[in-house]
């Protein structure tokens, strides 16, 4: 290992990468912002001036890689932008994210894909991903320039928030975009069904007095877009599943052969519609959180692989939106700060191994866009996370790097933290103790 | 003429033109001799014979064609024929019974020959059950155009000497379209190979049952191709519905020295009419010598009167 350029050795860590399955002590060199090893390196292999980073104590994983994150540029610039968006991601470990389409104006032309990539290369800390609208000004009518947003670096196509309702626009878009082996990514919420509703349909919400929404607002459409996926062979991906009945109406498609990944929110995982209690506006999101019962079924998913990827559908909203009562208040919650933190909730609760998690949070989410991160094998970027599994500490709004305080976790306890972040071996985050 | 004609006769024993499928190798072949006679004579300075004298030929176009409805018009005036257009716009009457009653009409008048288009598949066939004179499909929605597919043969056979062997790569709207359609069916009977190249949306369900070989682009589906045709996209059909944009769509569709620098260097192209370009073909494209789009034009004129005679031969009147 002789060859010029900058050098850094992390030491003493346990990696967890499950892209080599790899779950134990090992170090990581890295070398002009590249992996240059991973696993046993001798020191005979190392220049005696390498610089280290101790990292006894910690996990070394792959950077995480969030595939829902909606930020506010260009048109919300008050609620968050990319550097914004991107300082809350490094802090929570993430070093990849996929931003959504539904900023102002839409990202549904080669000129905002370009506007994107360029703010991000020029503000950003981490790793964005444009998505680009699937239909024009997410109305649901028109198809996108599919074939030139794909060149042009749209890792992917949706219509973020909203669901195609209508079910030929949808199946020829699917149709359309099988020719470019681009990816479909679909909020299945039937509209309808959704209708004026706030909260999860059962006991909670007539308590509540709130409108619910029913489990078949999602049933109905992972069932009709599995037969539109079956029909149009296109590649597509459920964003957010809420349910244990739309866990196994995905289910069934993937045991079909269809080509379909889901993802679920980290919201769904750790908590559920009993944590609205009198009515905090910052549990109101899109699905609803449900029942335990669901939440149980989602984690299990998880372990046996009808779901993907965890998010952290990190959407940020200010007081003017979230400060009403419950029903008028609007969706969404930020969570790229605490996605790792609050996933290891699953890892201490036993319901999940870490190798699991950094899968579903790095490594699976990376090869459904196929960007080549999630790993940390040599050759690959050096993006990644080193963090302590059991420190405790409490969340709170006013510390968030993120420009809307919209936190479900506001004063939640949580064990483990991020200690720093790195991409492309350069640290774009390390925890200072106060 | 008359040699190709009286020849023609012995073969051919069709009443009705209503689609490329009713016909055989051999049907294909004879309408093409005939046609190539037709070049030759619509050539002379004096272009007037009498073998259609004191027939009637009827265009009946429910949709409007300039150039289909004046190329049968020429095709009938050369032969001799009385022509009598009728461009019958779509009322609000059900479309159904203006048909069959306007076919009823007009076969009280005693035509010889009745060119129809329509904007209904099968609509030809129906008039075809109701008239007593010998109907040409000229168009019946995104059933069949032979003609047209006729035309594009003669035209390939006057510069290839013939068409088997041949590959055809027919690109752009295939889904819509009834030149598609017609000429799949006459290339394949000919023995050429047939490639149709689209984006999934705009290829009909089961195509390849049609006996064609589907391809999603340009660079893979032009490769060795003797024979570039394409295909002329709606506007309606370009803004989101089949396709995102005109821009996109030229990009990956839209044929252009590129994309023909992958066909083979004397492959021809061809376009049956009108073009939009700078959609799905270069302005300059259109206008290169490899280009027989012109010659299109006149290959329809002569399969017009090929048609037109060998059907008047097989008349029956009471």
């Amino acid at each position: 290992m002789t060859d010029a350029g900058k050098m850094l050795l992390i030491d003493g860590a346990h990696i967890v990468d499950p892209s080599q399955a790899l779950d134990g002590a090992g170090r990581i060199l890295v070398v002009n912002g590249k992996i240059a090893g991973c696993g046993k390196i001798g020191d005979g292999d190392l220049p005696a001036d390498v610089e280290r980073l101790d990292a006894r104590g910690l996990i070394a994983a792959p950077g995480l890689v969030d595939m829902r994150v909606f930020v506010g540029e260009p048109g919300y610039e008050h609620r968050e932008t990319l550097a914004s968006a991107s300082h809350a991601a490094a802090a929570g470990g993430v070093t990849s994210f996929v931003c959504m389409p539904d900023t102002n104006p839409v990202i549904d032309d080669v000129a905002l894909v370009d506007f994107i990539q360029r703010a991000a290369r020029d503000t950003a800390q981490v790793n964005v991903y444009p998505s680009a609208a699937l239909t024009k000004g997410l109305e649901g009518r028109e198809m996108t320039e599919i074939g030139l947003l794909s060149e042009a670096g749209a890792v992917g196509f949706t219509d973020g928030r909203h669901a195609v309702r209508n079910p030929r626009i949808f199946l020829r878009a699917l149709t359309y975009a099988r020719d470019f082996d681009a990816l479909v990514m679909h909020h299945p919420e039937e509209p309808e069904l959704v209708g004026s509703g706030v909260m999860h349909q059962g006991e909670m919400a007539t308590r509540l007095g709130l409108t619910g929404i029913p489990v078949t607002a999602e049933t109905i459409m992972i069932d009709r877009d599995m037969r539109l996926v079956a029909q149009s062979k296109g590649r597509y991906h459920a964003s957010q599943l809420s349910s244990a009945e739309g866990a196994e109406a995905l289910a069934r498609g993937r045991r079909a052969g269809l080509n379909v990944t889901a993802g679920v929110s980290i919201n769904h995982l750790t908590l559920n519609e009993n944590d609205i209690g009198a009515y905090r506006t910052f549990f109101k999101m899109a699905p609803p959180l449900r029942t335990e019962d669901d939440r149980q079924a989602l984690i299990e998913a998880l372990r046996t692989g009808v779901i993907d990827a965890i998010v952290s559908s990190h959407d940020p909203q200010d007081v003017e939106t979230k400060r009403h009562p419950f029903a008028e208040a609007a969706d969404g919650a930020v969570g790229l700060e605490t996605l790792l933190p609050a996933a290891l909730r699953l890892y201490h609760a036993g319901d999940l191994s870490l190798v699991q998690l950094i899968r579903a949070l790095s490594t699976r989410p990376a090869e459904i866009l196929g960007i080549g991160a999630g790993t940390l094998k040599k050759g690959a970027n050096a993006d990644m996370v080193l963090f302590d599994l059991d420190a405790p500490w409490v969340v709170r709004k006013e510390d968030l790097r993120s420009r809307s305080k919209n936190s479900p976790f506001d004063e939640a306890r949580l064990s483990g933290r991020v200690v720093r972040t790195l991409v492309a071996g350069e640290t774009v985050y390390a925890y200072a103790p106060a | 003429m008359d040699h190709a004609l009286k020849s023609a006769r012995r073969t051919f024993r069709h009443r009705h033109l209503l689609g490329i499928e009713q016909l055989s190798p051999t049907d294909i072949e004879t309408l093409l001799d005939a046609a190539d006679a037709a070049v030759e004579f619509s050539r002379r300075p004096d272009k007037k014979q009498d073998i259609l004298h004191g027939r009637t030929l009827v265009n009946l176009f429910f949709e409007a064609s300039t150039r289909t409805q004046s190329s049968f018009e020429i095709a009938g005036k050369r032969l001799g024929a009385d022509v009598l257009n009728m461009s019958v716009g779509v009322s609000s009457v059900k479309k159904g019974e203006t048909l069959i009653d306007t076919a009823m009409t007009l076969n009280a008048m005693r035509p010889d020959l009745l060119v129809v288009r329509h904007q209904a598949a099968g609509a030809a066939e129906l008039l075809s059950q109701k008239v007593n004179c010998a109907v040409i499909n000229a168009g019946d929605g995104a059933h069949e155009h032979p003609t047209q597919a006729l035309l594009d043969a003669l035209t390939i056979r006057r510069h290839k000497g013939t068409i088997a062997g041949l590959t055809v790569a027919i690109c752009g709207d295939i889904r819509h379209s009834r030149v598609a359609r017609s000429n799949i069916l006459l290339l394949n009977a000919l023995g050429a190979r047939v490639r149709v190249i689209a984006p999934s949306t705009l290829l009909p369900p089961a195509v390849e049952r049609l006996g064609v070989e589907p391809y999603r682009n340009m660079a893979e589906g032009l490769k060795d191709c003797d024979i570039v045709m394409m295909l002329r996209l709606q506007r309606e059909r370009m803004d989101g519905s089949y396709v995102p944009s005109v821009r996109e769509y030229y990009r990956l569709f839209g044929l252009d020295a590129a994309k023909l620098a992958i066909a083979k260097p004397d492959a021809l192209v061809m376009h049956p009419g009108p073009m939009n370009r700078g959609v799905e073909i270069d302005s300059d494209i259109a206008d290169s010598a490899q280009s027989v789009i012109r010659e299109q034009v006149e290959m329809g004129v002569a399969v017009r009167m090929a048609v037109l005679m060998l059907l008047a031969e097989n008349a029956v009147y009471d």
